[in-house]
């Protein structure tokens, strides 16, 4: 330690001082983090009446609880079916992380696997019995409400910010300034309530959306808002000239945005659009508010049973594991997309 | 084809409470070389870009290989497919290789293919003495190589009309000359040319007529000879006076 503080090589006292208290601070947590995870810490077949003895972690709880908190309510029998789509989920993420898979063919990759999740989700044929939507739950509705928002919300959002800037058609110009203002004017939760709880008061009767498909809808347009906003910095980033250039060989709008504007514009704005994918991915919990059960309600009910009090921690930690390696498996790829 | 690429008539364009163009007639006869020059913020990059409508003239009347330039966009797209320009900056596509650069409009004309458009860019890459460097970004390139890549990506449109925009006062003294021999050479082939520019030796040796703009009107016009060795105003003296003192 004393040789990586030397190689850190402080400038000054101060910047010293602190470089060691924040080494002591963070080994002071880091060790009392391990003593409760570790040494003390229980098996993952420990019962909950042995592990409340003393202080220590009981893992077992999520030996116990993890089919819940991971499938929700989803039939025991079945469950092998939301731990596929997990996987196409991440498999998907992973074909979509490089630059050099962005082709048309990657889109239709995106509406197959999409399509895959809903028919094995739902089912309702021979092999795979009907599973209704309300008994869906845990993290397969979070990567399915935050993957289609994401996907769906992005050009959306890209109209949108074109839209903003078009000097020729203040009318649609004027829709895309009030349809940014008002949702980004709105919390989340809100719109989220409006849509589940009041859309319905509105709608004749027997004409009822599925709450999951509200709750997405939902969801695109509020991230296309901040998305659109994004775009639009990188947008006005460009120089004049990038513009004029096109216009002068003859490019029609449309060329011009698709073969020299976005390009550019795009790329400029990946950090800010990995930011709000990130946040959007961890906005999705607010869905419970309308009672879908997504993957961090799915822990915080997996916690009220009587038998298993007080390992909240282990929970939270588990599931904070999952939302990080997930958030960082974005932000990196945000850095690898930069460097392209 | 004879008779007149360019007309402008009574062609007036202000900025807010700033004229930037009052009352400009105008008449390039096709395969003729015209150089415009004067001073700074006399109107020269407005008049040039009135022609190609990156700015909307406010009155008056500009007609360019025969089609009068209105808000009829698609007019306009294809009289902007007749007329090349090249900018002081460049302007080439940061996030395109060269040859890219040079394909985006050969590309789009119907029945080319990617081969032929890449072949006819390529073409045109030669001209400009920069084949090797087709593969490469612009932002690999010195400022000379990139302006020729800029000459190559416009003449690659097989644009009937060319118009250059000071296309050597961003570059460094030694890049001058290797663009000015591209443009030597376009001038050659019989190509109709408008250019600004304060290269005098440039002009002498090619224009056919100089035009001369201060306050954005045009005050002289003539052989360039004429201009250089007898100007008729004090403007004129004092403007050729400058250019051969900074030159
Ligand atoms: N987009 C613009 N907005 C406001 N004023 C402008 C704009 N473009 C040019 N001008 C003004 O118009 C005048 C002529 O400009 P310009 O045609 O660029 O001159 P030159 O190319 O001869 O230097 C200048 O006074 C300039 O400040
Ligand atoms: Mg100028």
């Amino acid at each position: 330690m004393i040789a990586a503080l030397r190689r850190l090589g402080p400038r000054n006292w101060w910047s010293g001082l602190a470089t060691i208290v924040l080494v002591l601070a963070l080994w002071q947590a880091g060790a009392a983090l391990f003593d409760w995870a570790v040494i003390r810490g229980h098996g993952w077949d420990t019962g909950p009446k042995q592990c409340q003895l003393d202080g220590g972690a009981c893992w077992a709880v999520l030996t116990e609880k993890y089919r819940f908190i991971l499938f929700g309510r989803y039939p025991y029998e079945q469950q092998w079916r939301p731990a596929v789509v997990i996987g196409i989920f991440v498999a998907l993420f992973g074909a979509s992380a490089s630059r050099y898979s962005w082709r048309p063919a990657l889109a239709g990759l995106w509406v197959a696997a999409l399509a895959l999740v809903l028919v094995l989700m739902r089912g309702g044929f021979a092999p795979l019995p009907l599973v209704p939507q309300d008994q869906w739950g845990g993290l397969p509705i979070t990567l399915l409400l935050s993957s289609v928002g994401c996907v769906l919300a992005f050009p959306l959002a890209v109209l949108v910010a074109l839209g903003r800037r078009a000097r020729t058609l203040p009318a649609i110009r004027l829709l895309c300034v009030i349809y940014i203002e008002v949702i980004r004017g709105v919390p989340l939760v809100a719109l989220l309530f409006m849509a589940s709880v009041m859309l319905p008061l509105f709608l004749p009767a027997g004409m009822n959306f599925d709450k999951l498909v509200r709750v997405q809808v939902v969801i695109i347009l509020f991230a296309a808002a901040y998305l659109a906003e994004a775009v639009r910095g990188g947008l006005q980033a460009l120089p004049q000239g990038q513009f004029e250039a096109a216009e002068a060989l003859g490019l029609s709008y449309w060329q011009t945005q698709r073969r020299i504007i976005l390009p550019q514009a795009l790329r400029l704005v990946i950090p800010s659009l990995v930011n709000i994918f990130t946040g959007l991915f961890k906005d999705t919990s607010l869905v419970l508010i309308v009672g879908i059960l997504d993957f961090l309600t799915a822990g915080k009910v997996a916690l009220a049973d009587p038998a298993w009090q007080g390992f909240g921690n282990e929970v939270y930690l588990a599931l904070g594991a999952v939302y990080l390696g997930f958030s960082l498996f974005l932000s990196a790829s945000s850095r690898r997309l930069e460097a392209t | 084809m004879t008779g007149a690429a360019i007309v402008m008539e009574h062609v007036r364009k202000s900025y807010g409470a700033h004229v930037a163009l009052r009352d400009i007639s105008l008449q390039v006869a096709s395969g003729e070389r015209v150089v415009v020059c004067g001073p700074s913020g006399s109107g020269k990059s407005t008049l040039i870009r009135c022609l190609n409508r990156l700015e909307r003239h406010d009155s008056g009347q500009i007609t360019v290989d025969g089609v009068e330039l209105t808000d009829d966009i698609a007019a306009l797209r294809t009289v902007r497919r007749h007329v090349g320009m090249v900018f002081q900056n460049f302007n080439l596509f940061p996030h395109l290789t060269v040859l890219q650069n040079c394909t985006l409009t050969p590309m789009r004309v119907p029945g080319i293919g990617a081969a032929e458009a890449e072949a006819l860019a390529m073409s045109f890459l030669e001209r400009v003495r920069i084949p090797e460097q087709a593969h490469k970004y612009p932002a690999q390139l010195s400022g000379g190589q990139q302006q020729r890549v800029a000459i190559a990506r416009a003449l690659a449109m097989q644009p009937r009309i060319m118009l250059f925009d000071e296309p050597t006062s961003a570059l460094d003294p030694e890049m001058i000359q290797e663009v000015l021999d591209c443009m030597i050479e376009l001038a050659q082939t019989g190509m109709t040319m408008v250019v600004v520019t304060h290269e005098m030796g440039f002009a002498r040796r090619v224009a056919d007529r100089m035009i001369f703009m201060d306050d954005g009107q045009i005050l002289e016009q003539g052989i360039p000879a004429s201009l250089f060795d007898d100007p008729q105003t004090q403007r004129l003296r004092d403007f050729l006076g400058r250019i051969v003192h900074a030159g």
